[in-house]
């Protein structure tokens, strides 16, 4: 905004879908997704643009011992199947599980990548957001849940747990070979023109790219 | 004269109108919320969102089931009223009959002034101060459960029942408590027996509007029950409450979706229960009213 | 004997009752206190917030509570005042009318705030386009507290002694003089009372704000009706369970806590203070 001193951007909450809905409804010009759009969503003339990667990383107090788990071991324990951190290494004590309320987008990616086609558990708590996750994670010693990669060095007293041996760095979610990783989009109602065109450019562009990093997020390729 | 009447009349008719903006108020709120619930039972019947015992309102195929929900803000209030009720009558009573009453002028407005404290405040002090409290001293896995909603509820109601319970206890006419006295029973005894009973349709009522404020809380309950729709088996698990759903869901629900349509059923339930509650609250007043010599 | 000791023990148990209410609400106070005042300074309540909610200050927050009370209490003060006029200076008691409205405002009273957030998106941001503003908000939070500043209004008007009136009529004045000139002077600090109490109500509500109006970030002021508006309920609702970085934001969820409380805490106090000052002063 300092480029562009008459402009101004508002950025409203909310989450992917919202967002999309909005920008279907005509009251927002750009909206950010953790998710690909949807069919009827392109038929109605949305494009997205692909600004940077995300990786849900599966996330455990520090104080927990445990450093790795398969993708099998994380969905058996977000099913309810297994309750006693001692089931994979950990002490002898109950798991709590954290999740997402389900309308968010890390919840669709998390559910997508690790769950289908089972459910998370009903005795999961659910936390509204990234930061509210990480809080919780990092205030309970028996925590599990997960988060996007961009909250893990804004927080503390969280870590992030390898998945299938791979851990979660810019190289291995930048070439795949982290499994719970995704696009993130902003989405704009046919291509972008004047200040949106303009917006959306700047965050592909380097200096973009370099706040992408910033913020914890991966950059593009 | 005919000068005056005319301008009576003319006050009549330009004010009646601003008075009816109440009744329209709650006219117009049923009217939106019900058209806004409406379109879930296109999807589902009222007996699946009714009776269903599962909250699952984005899987596919997604469910309904207001249960869990239901059951969730029962015990947190129930749980409320087991910790406000006595300490609130105690309380109220000592306020009443057996502080003096410079102490009780000092103290009445002080707990009219802590009656308005915000919500989220509460819920703040309960999200630092009382799950971990709750999680350290009956060592659970997690402090965010039933019972830590209950405890900060029950701080929050305690106000009101307080207030109107004093009211209700001091309203008592002079003579029963004085022909009790006459009858040598102890000035405790006169309270237990007499008092109370004859303030009972007064405190009631007071306990029915906490019980109120209690369900329809959002903000604070959100911040410290766990949210997860389950059935509550223990008081020591988390719970979802039917207001932290609405609030917790439409940030990111999509308008006019089923999802959308279920949160707004949600609220026709609350609106209900409210109605009802409210309605069986005044008429306990009236009674207590009209049985006053 | 025996009831004696049950009287030593009743009391006893009054006493230990308000004890326990008391100590329980007082620490939340002192909890509050001490740990937000020491963030408190000139700079947190004038500056907005940097480094992404981090540091720096809630101005903005502030600023958008007080828009938002302001234009709540300037829709239902004369709405509800003008209700209140009618209920006691003009409806035949016992009317089928007046026992309507009294009991919709009973009922209006008993909706629950997130209820009425529900009702705000749906008439007031959607049916009506007003979108997620100031407008919405603040039309929202107006109907919550339209039920207490009819009644307290009611109050203040029942109270001013019949014979003002009658005083005035029997001089000649008119219904509509009368109410204009004696009655509502002297009602007025109960008016006030309740517009305060309203004032208050509003100031701490998040739930009707939710998704009427509120945001967590903008740049700048709300310059129209139209646009949103930062609130500091729904800032400190927000800090508190959405920030990661608990240990560094921790001090400004007190400090806005803090202020939060002492501004509804200042203003029951007002309320109070102005009610005392009325009954102490009137010569009736």
């Amino acid at each position: 905004m300092d480029a562009h001193p008459n402009d101004s951007i508002i950025v409203e909450g909310g989450g992917s879908g919202v967002g999309i809905a909005a920008l279907i409804d005509g009251t927002c010009d750009v909206a950010n997704s953790s998710r690909k759009l949807k069919d009827e969503e392109k038929q109605k003339g949305l494009i997205e643009h692909e600004i940077a990667l995300d990786a849900v990383c599966v996330i455990v107090n520090v104080s927990n011992p445990v450093e790795e788990l398969t993708l099998e071991q994380v969905q058996k324990i977000f099913k309810g199947e297994t309750t006693n951190w001692s089931e994979v290494g950990g002490p002898n004590l109950e798991m709590v599980v954290y999740t997402r309320e389900s309308t968010s987008g890390t919840y669709e990616t998390f559910e997508s990548k690790v769950m289908k086609p089972d459910n998370v558990t009903l005795n999961a708590l659910t936390k509204s957001s990234n930061g509210e996750m990480a809080q919780a994670v990092s205030g309970n010693r028996n925590g599990i849940g997960y988060v996007g990669i961009g909250y893990l060095a804004r927080a503390s007293d969280i870590k992030a747990l390898k998945i299938n041996g791979v851990a979660p760095t810019t190289e291995t979610v930048q070439n795949g070979t982290f499994p719970i990783s995704r696009f993130l989009y902003m989405i704009t109602k046919g291509q972008p023109e004047g200040l949106a065109k303009d917006f959306v450019d700047f965050v592909k562009s380097p200096a973009g790219q370099k706040i992408v990093e910033e913020q914890g997020f991966v950059k593009m390729p | 004269m005919k000068g005056k009447i005319r301008l009576k009349l003319s006050g009549k008719v330009l004010t009646a109108p601003f008075a009816s903006v109440s009744i329209l108020a709650v006219f117009f709120i049923f009217l939106f919320v019900f058209t806004q619930g409406l379109p879930l039972f296109n999807q589902i019947s009222p007996f699946d969102f009714l009776f269903n015992l599962t909250w699952r309102p984005t899987a596919t195929p997604p469910s309904f089931g207001v249960i869990p929900l239901i059951l969730g803000s029962l015990i947190v209030t129930l749980l409320a009223l087991l910790i406000s009720v006595p300490l609130g009558i105690l309380g109220a009573v000592y306020l009443a009959e057996i502080a003096n009453p410079k102490i009780r002028e000092l103290l009445k407005p002080a707990i009219e002034v802590l009656s308005g404290i915000p919500s989220v405040v509460y819920g703040f002090f309960g999200l630092v101060v009382l799950v971990p409290l709750v999680q350290n001293t009956f060592g659970l896995p997690t402090g965010e459960t039933a019972l830590t909603g209950g405890i900060i509820l029950a701080i929050m109601i305690l106000p009101t029942i307080l207030s109107i319970s004093e009211d209700a206890i001091s309203s008592v006419p002079v003579d029963y408590k004085e022909a009790s006295l006459a009858l040598g029973a102890t000035k405790w005894r006169t309270i237990k027996s007499v008092t109370i009973p004859a303030a009972a349709s007064g405190i009631t009522a007071g306990i029915i509007l906490g019980l109120g404020r209690a369900i329809g809380e959002t903000i604070a309950v959100m911040m410290v029950t766990g949210g997860a729709p389950i059935i509550p088996t223990s008081i020591f698990y988390p719970v979802r409450t039917l207001t932290q759903t609405i609030a917790a869901e439409m940030g990111e629900t999509v308008f006019g979706s089923t999802h959308y349509s279920a949160l707004f059923a949600i609220g026709i339930v609350l609106f209900i229960m409210t109605l009802i509650l409210n309605s069986v609250a005044i008429r306990l007043i009236k009674r207590k009213n009209g049985e006053r010599r | 004997m025996k009831a004696k000791i049950c009287q030593r023990l009743g009391f006893g148990a009054a006493r230990i009752a308000i004890l326990i209410s008391l100590s329980i609400m007082g620490y939340l106070l002192f909890y509050i206190i001490s740990n937000g005042a020491g963030i408190i300074s000139w700079d947190f309540l004038t500056k907005p917030p940097t480094s992404g909610m981090t540091a720096g200050g809630i101005f903005p927050a502030i600023i958008g509570t007080l828009l938002l009370v302001t234009l709540a209490i300037a829709i239902s003060l004369p709405l509800g005042l003008v209700s209140a006029i009618y209920l006691v200076e003009y409806s035949s008691k016992e009317s089928r009318f007046m026992r309507l409205v009294n009991s919709a405002i009973y009922n209006l009273n008993g909706v629950p705030s997130i209820v009425f957030g529900l009702f705000g998106l749906a008439f007031f941001v959607k049916f009506l386009g007003f979108g997620t503003s100031l407008l919405s908000a603040s039309l929202t939070l107006s109907l919550m507290i339209l039920p207490t500043v009819i009644v307290t209004s009611v109050e203040a008007l029942k109270s001013v002694p019949e014979y003002f009136r009658e005083a005035s009529l029997a001089l000649g004045a008119t219904k509509g003089q009368t109410i204009l000139k004696i009655v509502l002077p002297a009602a007025f600090p109960g008016i006030i009372t309740g517009a305060i109490l309203g004032v208050g109500r509003a100031a701490g509500e998040t739930a009707p704000i939710l998704f009427t109006g509120a945001v967590f970030y903008m740049k700048g002021l709300p310059i129209s009706l139209l646009d949103p508006v930062m609130a500091l309920p729904y800032h400190l609702f927000v800090l508190a369970t959405e920030h990661p970085n608990i240990s560094k934001v921790r001090p400004i969820q007190y400090g806005t806590a803090l202020v939060l409380l002492i501004l509804v805490l200042l203003i029951s106090l007002t309320a109070a203070v102005i009610r005392y000052w009325y009954r102490s002063r009137r010569r009736w």
